[in-house]
């Protein structure tokens, strides 16, 4: 397959990394400036200190680089990100994961890599993760309830992975599974979900250079809602395809048969790409809110990162293809 | 002033209740007790408020039935209306707040989204029950009062049906909300269940027609959003 470069980003867009920790800061220190000289909107864009573009892309180094013509968005703070989870394993309120998840993930963590490919073996977590340097993106995550954040991943390339694991010739998918213990996981002692968690990616997606692999956010270990140790980030899909928690990734030669496609076939597709057009079949998916913003902004098509990814779904019928 | 009638501590009580969620949403709003996103924690908490009241009005005539406290019928149009006031709250929360008054996206919705759609009925159906809880309308409308009021059903039907739509896997609150409902209104038939030999009826209960006698609305200073409640 072709894997289309991101655009050439001027060396004046990226945001060095300390900037963004200080963040808030900085952006008291703006908004300072601005109530000094009189408030208006564009006395707090001039100032640029803090602001974030949220179409970042890898970079050769790894460094944080943000795309033209995305806009400037601001990160989600860390207290939202890390307080408002949809990971039915802790429970179905969104603020249940932050309360519930107590020690989690505890240690040992392992790792199962199996299917079509040369590689496969049981790998302890931190091993493995140590096996691929980490970087740092700014993905927006738009989940399918219509709302949406902008987070500072850390973490590697899937790509990376699959080099080092090799998948054979018969390899057509991936798929992930969450781990199932409902001692640590008490959300799973309901039946509202097929359990284990299952997820997947056709290969060509799950080699895209945006398809990471997330050990972190905002500099720390991943938060046990967040789904550590490592979780799936697929920026350009609903948040449910970023499966939480990985205890194994499969490559099949079959589709997968994940989990709310399983709990309602009708309302989630395999595919769950950020569309716009295509509604939830009970409500919109125009428009979403953005944690902390009140007013709804447009939902973009594959969340903004239509200009890498669109290729990957030439000539599929994206209604049909949900 | 006033002085307190034999209803105080039961009107008070049901009062206190009433506003409780509000205060409680107002002071978390300012206080950013309602999380990540405040929108939607303000319009759960109206809109289950609502569901909440609804069923508290229609369990009124069920526990006069089979209690024969008589008193309680004095705080239906209390509880009637507060449901309505959280609908109204979470209707408006949802049209301002969520949609920021968009009509073309408001339309959409609630011509095209299912659970929207019986949620807008539900509210519609409550309206000329709020606007005619007074007692100049009991009054004016005389039988038809009655025959109004009856639109509860429905629309406590149409605003779990709503509930249920709404969730995405996690169905146990709905169906509690639908099952207290399907008991609430199973209550009501003339077959559902025993009936009290003595007390409710004496106390103006139910005839065996199912009828309430005349005197009754009359009579009772808190006639009223309840009074269609019971049927």
């Amino acid at each position: 397959m072709v894997i289309r470069k991101p655009n050439e980003i001027r060396s004046s867009e990226i945001t060095p990394y300390e900037v963004y920790l200080n963040r808030r800061k900085f952006i008291g220190q703006a908004a300072k400036l601005a109530v000094a000289a009189t408030v208006t909107p564009g006395a707090l864009a001039a100032c640029d200190f803090g602001s974030q573009a949220a179409g970042a892309v890898p970079g050769e180094s790894g460094s944080l680089l943000a795309a033209e013509g995305l806009g400037q968005e601001e990160l989600t703070p860390f207290e939202d990100v890390t307080r408002y989870n949809n990971f039915y394993e802790f429970g179905t309120g969104k603020e249940d994961p932050a309360r519930s998840v107590g020690d989690f993930p505890r240690r040992p963590w392992t790792v199962r890599i199996d299917g079509h490919c040369e590689n496969s073996g049981e790998y302890d977590v931190d091993d493995l993760v140590g096996r691929f340097p980490s970087e740092e993106r700014i993905y927006r995550l738009r989940c399918v309830e219509a709302w949406s954040m902008v987070i500072p991943w850390q973490g590697f390339p899937l790509k990376d992975l699959l080099a080092w694991v090799q998948p054979t010739s018969r390899a057509k998918y991936v798929e992930f599974t969450t781990l199932y213990d409902p001692d640590q996981m008490p959300g799973q002692r309901s039946g509202v979900l097929d359990w284990p968690y299952v997820e997947g990616l056709r290969m060509d997606e799950a080699l895209h250079p945006l398809t990471l692999m997330a050990t972190g956010l905002y500099g720390q270990t991943l938060p046990g809602q967040n789904g550590a140790p490592i979780r799936l980030v697929v920026p350009w899909k609903y948040g449910f395809k970023s499966i939480k928690s990985i205890v194994r990734i499969r490559l099949v030669e079959e589709m997968p048969r994940t989990t709310w496609n399983i709990s309602a076939p009708r309302e989630y597709g395999f595919f769950a790409n950020v569309n716009p057009e295509v509604d939830h079949p009970r409500w919109s998916q125009a428009r979403e809110r953005r944690i902390g913003e009140l007013r709804r902004r447009p939902t973009l098509p594959f969340n903004g990162y239509a200009e890498e990814v669109a290729s990957l779904y030439e000539g599929m019928d994206l209604r049909r293809w949900f | 002033m006033r002085k307190p009638t034999p209803d105080f501590p039961l009107k008070t009580s049901v009062w206190i209740l009433g506003l409780s969620p509000l205060g409680w949403g107002a002071w978390s709003f300012f206080s950013d007790g309602l999380g990540a996103n405040p929108v939607e924690a303000l319009m759960h908490l109206a809109g289950r408020w609502a569901l909440a009241f609804l069923l508290l009005g229609l369990a009124v005539s069920p526990i006069r039935r089979f209690t024969g406290w008589g008193r309680v019928i004095k705080v239906r149009r209390l509880l009637g209306l507060f449901a309505f006031f959280y609908a109204a709250t979470h209707l408006l929360v949802y049209l301002g707040l969520d949609q920021g008054f968009a009509w073309s996206f408001i339309l959409e919705d609630v011509v095209e989204r299912p659970f929207i759609t019986v949620g807008f009925t539900a509210f519609l159906l409550l309206l000329p029950l709020a606007g005619t809880s007074t007692r100049g309308w009991i009054r004016r409308l005389g039988r038809r009062w009655r025959l109004l009021h009856r639109l509860v059903y429905p629309a406590a039907g149409l605003a779990a049906l709503h509930f249920y739509w709404k969730v995405k896997a996690d169905t146990s609150w709905p169906l509690l909300v639908a099952g207290l409902l399907a008991v609430l209104l199973f209550a009501r038939l003339p077959w559902g269940g025993f009936r009290k030999k003595s007390g409710a009826r004496k106390r103006g209960g139910l005839r065996r027609d199912g009828s309430a006698p005349e005197r009754e609305a009359g009579r009772s200073p808190l006639g009223t959003v309840g009074r269609l409640l019971e049927g």
